[in-house]
C-alpha cells in the first residue's frame, strides 16, 4: 500500500443526543479517488466536514499527512488545537462545497488569488498567473473577471475546484459538489473532477452520480446510520454488493 | 397672533446667520461625525466581541448594550461631563484637549464621548445584524482556505455585512446630527445653543427657535441627499453590475457623485 494521505480511525461526532458518527475508520492512499455514498442523514457529509474539522469530533482521531487534525495530544488526551494550527492545517485540505460558497464581491480570478495571497502569502503576480492557468484547466479562462453572480452553478463551482486547487492541497474533499446544480450542467463539473482524480489528486467525494464514480473512483465507501457498512470498487458495488441496505440504496439512485 | 412675530429676525437668521452662528454650526458637525466615526467603531468592536468564544467579552458586550441603550443619553452626558473624573480617580475630561491644530474645550471632548459611547450601543445590533446576514457558508469557506477568524471578517465577511450596514448608519448619521443638540446642556457652543442664548437675550422663541430648526433641515436634508446616492449605488451593485464593491462605495462617497443621476 501506498503512502496515506489521510486515515480516520473510530471517529465520533454528535449533535446533542443525536449520534451521527459512530465510528468510523477510512483511509485514503495517495492519489486515490474515494466516492462517499449513503442516503441523507447517514453523517456522510458530517464526516468529511470533520477532516478539515469545520465539525470537531468527540472520539478518534483523523490524520493527514501525519497531522492529527484539530487537536493535539497532551498527557494521552486530546485537546482542542489552536486556531492559528488549525488554520494551518487546513491549507493542505481544499473543499469544494454543495452551494460553491464562492465570495460574491470577488471576480472569479480574485477568489482563486485570495487565500495564496493573502494566507500563503504568494505575491499577487505570480498567484494571479497560476489562478490563469488553473482557471484555464476548468475551462474558464474568459470568466477570469467575472463576478460569481454573473456565472452559471456549474461555472460557479467550477471556479470554487480552482480556488481549492490553487492552495496546491494533498487532498480535496467534495461535499455534494453537483447536488445543487440543473442537470444540463453536472457534466462539465463532473468531466473537470473526472480530469482531477486521473490526474493523481488525491480525493473523497460525497457524491450521488455514480457515473461518476464508475469511471473515476478507486473505492466507494457506502455509509448507513453513521458508521460505514460497506466498502469496495465501483464494480463490486454495481455488480455484487452485499448489504441489503446498500442494494436498496443502489436500487433507488440507479 | 403672526403679527407677534418679528419676520425680519427671523429672515437675518435665516439668509444672513453670522460668524457666529457658522462656528456653532461647524461644532454641531464635528461633534456629529467624531461621535459617529467612534459610535462605528465601537459597534464594530462590540459586535466582534459578541460573537466571541470567551464569555466575558460576549458578557461586556451584553452589559455595554444593556446600560447604553437602557439610560437616557441626558444622563450619560452629565454623567461623563460631571462624574467621570470623579468615579474614574483620573482626568478622563480634560479641560481642553490641545490637537495641535485646534484645541477641544473640555465639554466638547466630554459630549463627544458620550455621543459616541451610546452610538456603540446601537452600532452594535447594526453590525451585527450585518454580519448575521451573511451565509455562513462564507465563514466555512474562507476556513477551509486556511484562513483565520481575523482574516476572514476583515477580507471576506465584513466587506459584505457593509451592504447591509450601510443604510441604517445614514439613518443613524441623521439620528446623530440633531442629537448633538443635547450637549449644550453641558455647555458645548453648538447651534442649538447659539439658538438658545439669544432667546433668553430676547424673548424671542419662535424667531430663534425657528431658525435653528431650519438650519438642522438644512443638515439633515443635504446629508438625505448624500445617503440617497449612497443607496441607489448600493442597490445598483446589487443588481450585480462589474465593478468591486470597493470601486462603487468609493465613487458613491465621491462628493460630486452625490449629485449625478447615473
Amino acid at each position: 500500500m501506498s503512502e496515506l494521505v489521510m486515515q480516520a480511525e473510530d471517529v465520533h461526532k454528535r449533535f446533542g443526543r443525536l449520534e451521527v458518527l459512530k465510528g468510523v475508520s477510512l483511509s485514503v492512499a495517495k492519489g486515490e479517488t474515494v466516492c462517499i455514498i449513503g442516503a441523507s442523514g447517514s453523517g456522510k457529509t458530517t464526516f468529511i466536514r470533520c477532516i478539515n474539522h469545520l465539525e470537531k469530533i468527540d472520539a478518534g482521531r483523523i490524520t493527514v499527512n501525519g497531522q492529527l487534525i484539530g487537536y493535539r495530544e497532551q498527557n494521552g488526551k486530546l485537546r482542542e488545537d489552536s486556531e492559528k494550527s488549525i488554520a494551518r492545517q487546513r491549507t493542505q485540505i481544499g473543499m469544494v462545497f454543495q452551494r460553491f460558497n464562492l465570495f460574491p464581491h470577488k471576480t472569479a480570478i480574485e477568489n482563486v488569488i485570495e487565500a495564496p495571497v493573502h494566507v500563503l502569502g504568494v505575491p499577487e503576480q505570480e498567484a494571479r498567473a497560476t489562478a490563469l492557468n488553473l482557471l484555464r484547466r476548468v475551462g474558464l479562462e474568459d470568466k477570469c473577471d467575472v463576478y460569481p453572480g454573473k456565472l452559471s452553478g456549474g461555472q460557479q463551482q467550477r471556479v470554487a475546484i480552482a480556488r481549492a486547487l490553487a492552495m496546491n492541497p494533498a487532498l480535496i474533499l467534495f461535499d455534494e459538489p453537483t447536488s445543487a446544480l440543473d442537470p444540463e450542467v453536472t457534466g462539465e463539473v463532473l468531466s473537470v473532477m473526472e480530469e482531477l482524480a486521473h490526474g493523481g489528486m488525491t480525493m473523497i467525494v460525497v457524491t450521488h452520480e455514480m457515473g461518476f464514480a464508475k469511471v473515476a473512483a478507486d473505492r466507494v465507501v457506502m455509509m448507513d446510520g453513521g458508521v460505514i457498512i460497506e466498502e469496495g470498487t465501483p464494480e463490486h458495488f454495481f455488480e455484487s454488493p452485499e448489504h441489503e441496505r446498500t442494494k436498496q440504496f443502489l436500487s433507488k439512485i440507479l | 397672533m403672526l403679527a407677534a412675530v418679528d419676520w425680519h429676525v427671523v429672515w437675518q437668521r435665516l439668509l444672513h446667520p453670522d460668524h457666529v452662528f457658522f462656528r456653532a454650526m461647524y461644532t454641531t458637525v464635528y461633534i456629529a461625525v467624531i461621535a459617529q466615526v467612534m459610535g462605528v467603531l465601537l459597534g464594530l468592536v462590540a459586535a466582534l466581541m459578541r460573537s466571541s468564544r470567551l464569555w466575558p467579552l460576549r458578557f461586556l458586550s451584553g452589559l455595554y448594550v444593556l446600560i447604553f441603550r437602557g439610560t437616557p443619553l441626558l444622563v450619560q452626558i452629565f454623567f461623563v461631563y460631571y462624574g467621570a473624573n470623579l468615579l474614574l480617580g483620573f482626568t478622563l475630561i480634560p479641560n481642553s484637549l490641545d490637537l495641535g491644530l485646534f484645541s477641544l474645550d473640555g465639554a466638547v471632548v466630554a459630549g463627544i464621548l458620550a455621543l459616541g459611547v451610546n452610538e456603540g450601543a446601537y452600532m452594535r445590533e447594526i453590525i451585527r445584524a450585518g454580519i448575521d446576514s451573511i451565509d455562513t457558508g462564507q465563514m466555512e469557506a474562507a476556513k477551509s482556505l486556511g484562513m483565520r477568524y481575523g482574516l476572514a471578517m476583515r477580507r471576506v465577511i465584513l466587506p459584505q455585512a457593509a451592504r447591509v450596514i450601510v443604510p441604517p448608519l445614514g439613518n443613524e448619521f441623521n439620528n446623530m446630527l440633531k442629537t448633538t443638540s443635547l450637549v449644550f446642556t453641558i455647555g458645548v457652543y453648538e447651534m442649538f445653543a447659539d439658538a438658545e442664548i439669544h432667546y433668553s437675550q430676547t424673548f424671542q422663541p419662535v424667531e430663534f427657535f425657528l431658525a435653528v430648526a431650519f438650519w438642522y433641515l438644512v443638515l439633515t436634508g443635504l446629508w438625505g441627499i448624500v445617503q440617497a446616492a449612497i443607496e441607489r449605488r448600493l442597490a445598483a451593485s446589487e443588481r450585480g453590475d462589474q465593478e468591486s464593491f470597493r470601486e462603487r462605495l468609493a465613487q458613491a462617497w465621491a462628493p460630486a457623485g452625490a449629485f449625478v443621476r447615473r
